[in-house]
């Protein structure tokens, strides 16, 4: 059965990658996950915001002390003129990925402006990324920003990258648009190679011990993986991108299931986490019997069968799902 | 402005010297100490970065435990044949002396590189003077002096040649501070230059001295009185040939550079007849007093000695005009007893040899410069003028009042340097980067332009809020002046708030452009500056520009850096370069500063450049002065006598106008005076909310500035309570009506933050607020003012009502450990203000040189106080290698006047009747109503003695109050304890003798600016250990528990406060020697030190820093000596250190040594928490012996 697809122009032996995540982002556990068969990797995100700080951070620390006194008057850290700032970091972790690894190498960048977004996917594709991806982690808090202010954020923003970037693009972001469909054909037309659907959002939460706002990191279920099935359905064959589903692909029958309503690639993260990468291989080998023992000649057979456009009834995937899904409901 | 063929550096003199000193060394033997730790610190970081010395060999650096240790590394190493160097000054350089006279008796190569400073007598000082050097004239070192940055250079290039040559070792020294931290333009050395001066057949002929096992020698005999005196005069000719040597080594250096020097060098009129004689920085101003004497028709001139040991009369003789009637010889040194200082009396010697007794010209000998006091063009006058006086004093001083001896000149010549000089002074703040921003200007301008530049910068002795001036010449022609700037064309403020102190316009010329850093528009900042100001302002025809360089950083995204907008406008309006070549140079120094630090500190350090200029305001300066402000007074009125003459003239900055008799004459100083300095430099303080407030103390505790306090009173006692005043209820058994205030003393509070970080309690309404909260001083400075000055009037607690030992007890006894100058936030203060609160009324403090001696006893003023009684820690500083010494040494006088005292009693006692015997009486524990009871028994014996007089009545009355305890702590830092003091720590641990060591450990040397101790743990980065420290931290506390009868603690007052409060309280009881080692966070350690106490939660949580407490008297209770008081490590040490700049850089400048240090870093921890399991097992014959002080006596 071939289960070959092509995703940012890269021709991929299946449609399995594995998205940014701790394991991305070192020589062993990118190594492990080549060696479970994955298909391609997304290192993990190059935050602008982090690289901002910790070189303010670095600086303050090395040179914040200095001057104020005359008995150490430059300060009280050695005086390092070359130290790695976050950004040399990542293009190590860059470099070692595209030398020990055969498959594509995707590099993943988070900014905060529009400068650091272009000037960071420009670097990444300098060091050698088969593609960028856009990773937009922004939560619309200003309560005066218009929805419209928002979408135009994101749109200039995949345009300024696309400018600056020959390599292809992907775009990962979270559900919540008012209009997510023209959403996604605004940052398509604004130059997205593809959609990565949904980001998710990490919640935060409430230490009742000390009263204190913490992170909460909780990993996806597979029941999370619905909301990137019902769009994929809705988009495919309606924009002139790849689609590439994340959050909560834990199973073979995940990635069935999303490259039916139309996916490129699956992502997976969370069950590689819980599993290990080895988890791959399994996966894999239930995809291709899933389709084996169904007679399908190629992964492109099947693709968006199961799409909106593809189905009997395409309110299935809009509100008369929602509907049926209450009916249906027995507590 | 092209700049010429010679390759330019701007480097200080340290890095001048230290560059020379690495390119032709194999072995440098390093020890931290003020102002030459620059030198090592380079030395270090280049070794470490791989850069090689002329042969090319990365010359080995080792830091050593004292400077004792580095000469007798350095001997080793010269011993075996290596070139050596070492870098030091002052004290350090004393402690090389004995073997200095080795190594020059053995005639070894050496050149010891100095940045000469004072010797510590009545007072410590880190500046500048020869006192070091010339404790060393008489080792057999050849001595050569260096009087500027180029000097420094160019003399340690001479040295290290002529040493070779001579076999004689050479110690080069230059002016502490005013050369060594001066930065200037200078010509360099090329490394072919440094080849040609070095002669490899020298270095060969050296090597093949080195012992040998294939050759073997024997050197360092014992000699008897038969051929010892013999063998100290066959060296003779190798001292003899040195001047010679040096003549030709100058002039080797002149062809390869065109330099000259000589010995002896002369400068001014041919037929001179009155003629100053000066070595180091000083001749700068005597060359210009001298130029400007002959230019309006004298006959002056000046040798400025070179090569002063050997010296060599005969050339001094050539160089000294033969119509010479009348000499002045200025000693930077001052040798009481003596006919005369060094120099002057060599000068006479040279001239009993050289000329006959008729044309033998007058001789008088000045000192000047002690401590780097200012030395200028006038006073080189007034020197002058001294020998045209009808009787010329053989004695003067130079630069002070001495309304004592009468030997002063006074400076009264007008002196303006000549307008070719651009002049700038700036005034900032320690941490604004306004110094920083300076140097690199000096830097720019030396680069860009073919004007010479040169920088200096004076720092004021705090370390939190501290103030600092920059002086800055440009100038077409080489400068010399080594002094202040009196009169700028440009003046600087870039911290509004220091136009409240006044003065700060005193240095501004006429006609001067001043730029002010002001967060107000122009009518703002006119209608906020004082009226004394406004009028000099007006007076001066000052040109007055504005700019608001902290909203333009803001803006640009710099947060409160505010030195590139500020040097943006320096350059813009003093016109130093064209404007664009101006900010294109800046942009260029900011990309080689800041390229390597990540694209967006570059950025915005260019867009702040960018914007400075347009938010560039003129002020357009009223014809009249109307300020309502007024410039604060630096004490009030109702300040003590001594405070209102002395001390606060010091704080006003009028110390150097203080006359000789305003001095104490042994330096004894009032303690408790930090309380008159009243800083104000805490944008945000702490206010309390009583409503949430829980009654824990933690807040009082942790602060280290004592400027947050505690006190619980009557209800009754708070009827004059202003109206803003708050207290609430308070839980007292005894006093159902006690009422409990916190109070801030705004003026005090550097507003860390450390108190709200710890604070625990949380509105149920709003979770940020807490029961105190930082607050902008601005909205309640006046009021809580009010409040602290209520707060002070309110009775302190009776010590013997309060449990002392507890937390919130001993938060209301009062500190006598207040409002030091250590750094906000500091780390060791918090466990000095608890200990006075503890013990304070009976303490005496034998503390090492170093931070707790800087901020506790540097002046102006010093934090140990006293009490209501009067009472408080009585605290001495001698050296920095000798503290636990010293501090026996006062145990046993107290333990002799105790027992002389109770001997009398006794003696006494038929007479003095049933108080005798009370008052002899030894309880179990000495606690506070023991104390309080006994120190009543005392006044009674006094009243006894005055109505019974006798000789021994006199002696009794002398020495009773020793009858009550004093409990003697030795109290200093790890580069004390663990390392130039250890050995005396070590014997005064085995001594038995009841003195308590509280060593307050940073991990590091923190006041000499964060060097590597044998404290510093595996893994951290440290000056020094630049590339992280390859070896464990040594365990002292274990060391200490060795000798079974020392009571030993581990302590961190953020991981456990009441663990702390009982190993101090429990130490202090403790019968025989007792060690305490603290955890004490650092701004050395790279961390935000509001958060310190939560640091140290996490050094205990990690296993990094574990709690315990040995103490042998359980032992013989039953119990195991040692008690664990943390629990097992719960998270990793990565954990820990990853929150730890020290920590976590090293993972960022060289990973891969990060790893693997990391991993034996927590192996360390690993091993050294099981064997305390184990240990806390141990059961051992108790072994405790305490010396019976009485036995002894």
């Amino acid at each position: 059965m071939d289960l070959q697809t092509t995703y940012l122009g890269l021709d991929l032996k299946h449609p399995i990658v594995a998205s940014s995540s701790p394991l991305t982002g070192n020589a062993d556990g990118l190594r492990s996950l080549e060696k479970a068969g994955a298909a391609a990797v997304v290192l993990p995100s190059l935050f602008e915001e982090q690289v901002e700080h910790d070189a303010f951070a670095r600086e303050h620390e090395l040179h914040g002390t200095g001057g104020f006194a005359a008995e150490a008057h430059e300060g009280f850290i050695p005086l390092y003129d070359d130290y790695n700032s976050g950004v040399d970091d990542y293009v190590k972790t860059l470099q070692m990925a595209k030398q020990e690894l055969s498959i594509p190498v995707i590099a993943s960048v988070n900014g905060t402006s529009a400068g650091g977004w272009t000037e960071y996917a420009r670097t990444l594709q300098d060091e050698g990324a088969d593609a960028i991806e856009l990773n937009v982690y922004y939560v619309a808090a200003d309560i005066d920003a218009t929805a419209a202010d928002v979408e135009k954020r994101y749109v200039d923003l995949v345009r300024d990258v696309r400018d600056a970037i020959d390599v292809p693009l992907a775009v990962k972001i979270g559900p919540y648009f008012s209009s997510p469909a023209n959403m996604a054909r605004q940052l398509v037309d604004a130059g997205a190679d593809a959609l990565v659907l949904f980001n998710r959002f990490y919640q935060p939460d409430i230490n009742l011990e000390d009263l204190t706002v913490v992170p909460n990191i909780v990993l996806s279920s597979p029941g999370d993986m619905r909301l990137a099935l019902r769009w994929i359905a809705i988009l495919r064959g309606r924009i002139d991108a790849n689609l590439a589903a994340t959050t909560g692909v834990h199973d073979a029958d995940g990635v069935v299931k999303l490259m039916l309503a139309g996916a490129d690639v699956a992502m997976m993260t969370s069950a590689f986490l819980q599993h290990g990468p080895e988890h791959l291989t399994s996966v894999l080998d239930g995809v291709r019997s899933w389709f084996e023992e169904r007679g399908y000649d190629s992964l492109e057979q099947a693709r968006g069968s199961l799409s909106q456009a593809s189905v009997p009834d395409p309110s299935a995937f809009e509100r008369a799902n929602y509907m049926m899904a209450l009916v249906s409901y027995a507590p | 402005m092209a700049a010429d063929h010679r390759e330019h550096i701007t480097v200080d003199g340290n890095e001048a010297a230290a560059r020379v000193a690495h390119k032709v060394s194999e072995v440098i033997a390093i020890y931290p100490i003020t102002p030459a730790s620059p030198m090592g610190e380079l030395a270090d970081a280049w070794s470490q970065g791989g850069v090689k010395n002329i042969w090319g060999v990365v010359p080995e650096v080792v830091e050593m435990q004292s400077e004792g240790g580095a000469a007798g590394a350095v001997h080793g190493s010269l011993q075996a044949g290596a070139l050596t160097t070492t870098f030091t000054a002052s004290q350090g350089l004393l402690l090389m002396i004995p073997n200095l006279y080795k190594m020059a008796g053995e005639l070894l190569p050496l050149v010891i590189h100095v940045a000469a400073r004072s010797v510590a007598t009545h007072a410590l000082s880190i500046f500048g003077d020869h006192s070091d050097v010339m404790a060393a004239r008489q080792t057999g070192m050849a001595l050569l002096a260096s009087g500027s940055v180029q000097e420094a250079q160019d003399m340690a290039l001479i040295s290290h040649a002529a040493t070779l040559r001579t076999r004689i070792p050479f110690l080069h020294f230059f002016d502490g501070f005013r050369t060594s931290h001066e930065v200037s333009k200078i010509e360099a050395v090329s490394e072919d230059m440094i080849k040609a001066m070095i002669d490899d057949d020298l270095v060969v002929e050296n090597r093949l001295r080195g012992l040998d096992p294939d050759r073997p020698v024997l050197r360092g005999t014992a000699q008897n009185p038969d051929v010892f005196f013999q063998a100290r005069e066959a060296a003779n000719p190798f001292h003899a040939a040195v001047p010679d040597v040096v003549r030709e080594e100058m002039q080797r250096f002149a062809e390869l550079t065109g330099r000259r020097y000589l010995p002896f060098d002369y400068h001014g009129h041919p037929e001179a007849e009155d003629v100053a004689i000066i070595m180091g920085s000083g001749a700068g101003a005597v060359v210009e007093a001298v130029d400007q004497i002959n230019a309006d028709g004298g006959k002056a001139g000046v040798v400025i000695v070179r090569l002063y040991r050997p010296f060599d009369t005969a050339a001094f003789a050539e160089v000294l005009p033969s119509t010479t009637r009348r000499i002045a010889v200025l000693d930077r040194t001052k040798e009481p007893g003596s006919p005369g200082e060094p120099l002057y009396l060599d000068v006479v010697a040279a001239l009993d040899r050289t000329a006959d007794s008729e044309s033998r010209p007058l001789v008088i000998g000045g000192r000047y410069g002690l401590s780097s006091k200012e030395f200028t063009p006038p006073m080189a006058v007034a020197v002058f003028d001294e020998l045209h006086a009808d009787a010329p004093r053989r004695e003067i001083t130079v630069g002070i009042i001495d309304d004592v001896g009468h030997t002063s000149v006074v400076a009264e010549a007008e002196w303006h340097e000549p307008a070719t000089v651009k002049r700038a002074v700036f005034y900032g703040l320690g941490s604004d980067g306004t110094v920083g921003a300076n140097k690199n200007t000096v830097k720019i301008v030396g680069a860009s332009t073919d004007l010479h530049a040169q920088g200096y910068f004076v720092y004021d002795s705090k370390k939190s809020g501290s103030t600092t001036v920059s002086h800055l010449r440009f100038s077409p022609d080489p400068i010399r002046s080594a002094y202040l700037i009196s009169e700028a064309d440009f003046v600087g403020v870039h911290h509004f708030g220091a136009f409240e102190r006044g003065g700060v316009l005193d240095v501004a010329g006429p006609g001067a452009t001043l730029l002010i850093n002001s967060p107000y528009d122009a009518d703002g900042t006119w209608e906020n500056l004082p009226g004394e100001t406004q009028q000099m302002i007006i007076d001066k025809g000052l040109d007055v520009w504005i700019v608001d360089g902290g909203a333009v950083a803001r803006e640009s995204g710099l947060g409160r850096r505010i030195n590139t907008v500020l040097q943006t406008c320096h350059f813009h309006l003093s016109q130093l370069l064209p404007p664009e070549e101006a900010v294109t140079a800046i942009k260029d120094a900011i990309k080689k500063t800041y390229g390597k630090r990540g694209a967006v500190v570059l950025e915005r350090n260019i867009a702040a450049v960018d914007a400075a200029v347009g938010a560039l305001v003129r002020l357009d300066v009223p014809a009249a002065a109307k300020g309502t402000k007024q410039i604060r007074p630096p004490v009030p009125e109702h300040a003590p006598d001594f405070v209102q003459r002395v001390t606060g003239r010091i704080m006003a900055g009028e110390g150097d106008l203080l006359p000789v008799s305003a001095l104490p004459v042994d330096g004894t100083f009032p303690t408790g005076t930090t309380k008159w300095e009243k800083r104000s430099i805490a944008p945000e303080i702490p206010i309390w909310d009583a409503e949430i407030c829980i009654d824990c103390a933690r807040c009082a505790l942790v602060c280290p500035h004592a400027a947050i306090r505690l006190k619980v009173v009557p209800e009754a006692e708070l009827a004059g309570a202003p109206d803003s005043f708050v207290h609430k209820s308070w839980k007292d058994p005894n006093d159902a009506t006690a009422r409990a205030i916190i109070q801030v003393a705004p003026d005090d509070c550097t507003g860390c933050g450390v108190c709200v970080a710890i604070c625990p309690a949380k509105s149920k309404e709003v979770v940020k607020h807490k029961a105190i909260n930082m607050t902008p001083i601005d909205t309640f400075l006046e009021r809580e003012r009010q409040n602290f000055e209520y707060f002070l009037t309110l009775p302190e607690k009776s010590r013997t009502s309060i449990k002392l030992e507890t937390v919130k007890g001993s938060q209301l006894a009062q500190p006598l450990f207040e409002f030091s100058g250590a750094c906000s936030g500091c780390g060791e203060t918090p466990y000095l203000k608890l200990l006075t609160q503890l013990m304070g009324d009976r303490m005496v403090v034998a503390n090492a040189t170093g931070c707790s001696s800087i901020y506790g006893g540097n002046l102006p003023t010093t934090p140990w106080a006293t009490d209501d009684a009067g009472r408080g820690p009585a605290w001495a500083n001698s050296l920095f290698e000798d503290n636990a010494e010293f501090g026996l040494g006062m145990r046993l006088a107290l333990d002799s006047q105790a027992a002389a005292a109770k001997g009398l009693v006794e003696a006494l006692a038929s007479d003095i009747g049933p108080l005798a015997a009370a008052l002899l009486e030894e309880p179990e524990i000495h606690d506070e109503e023991w104390i309080a009871a006994q120190r009543g028994r005392v006044d009674d014996l006094r009243s006894w003695l005055l109505e019974h007089p006798s000789p021994e009545a006199d002696h009794l009355a002398s020495m009773a109050q020793h009858l009550v305890d004093r409990s003697v702590w030795l109290i200093g830092g790890d580069g004390w304890a663990y390392d130039i003091g250890f050995g005396g720590v070590d014997h005064v641990l085995a001594s038995g003798r009841d003195v308590n060591i509280l060593v307050l450990d940073t991990e590091v040397y923190s006041n000499t600016g964060g060097q590597t101790s044998k404290s510093t743990p595996r893994a951290a980065i440290a000056k020094f250990s630049a590339g992280g420290k390859a070896t464990a931290k040594k365990d002292l506390g274990m060391i200490a528990m060795a000798y079974g009868d020392v009571y030993v603690a581990h302590i961190a007052m953020g991981a456990n406060m009441t663990q702390t409060v009982k190993a101090l309280t429990e130490a202090a009881a403790h019968p025989g020697p007792s060690l305490v080692i603290a955890y004490s966070p650092c701004i050395a350690h790279g961390i935000d030190m509001t958060d310190m106490m939560g640091h140290q939660k996490m050094a205990a949580a990690s296993g990094y820093w574990p709690l315990y407490r040995f103490d042998p008297l359980r032992e013989s209770e039953g119990d195991h000596a040692l008690h664990l008081d943390s629990r097992k490590p719960t998270i990793p040490f990565k954990e820990f250190a990853s929150t730890e700049a020290r920590f976590s850089m090293l993972a960022r400048a060289n990973p891969e040594a990060a790893d693997e240090l990391m991993m034996m870093a927590q192996q360390d921890i690993d091993d050294r928490w099981h064997l305390y399991e184990q240990m806390v097992e141990v059961e051992h014959t108790a072994r405790f012996g305490i010396v019976d002080e009485e036995d002894d006596v």
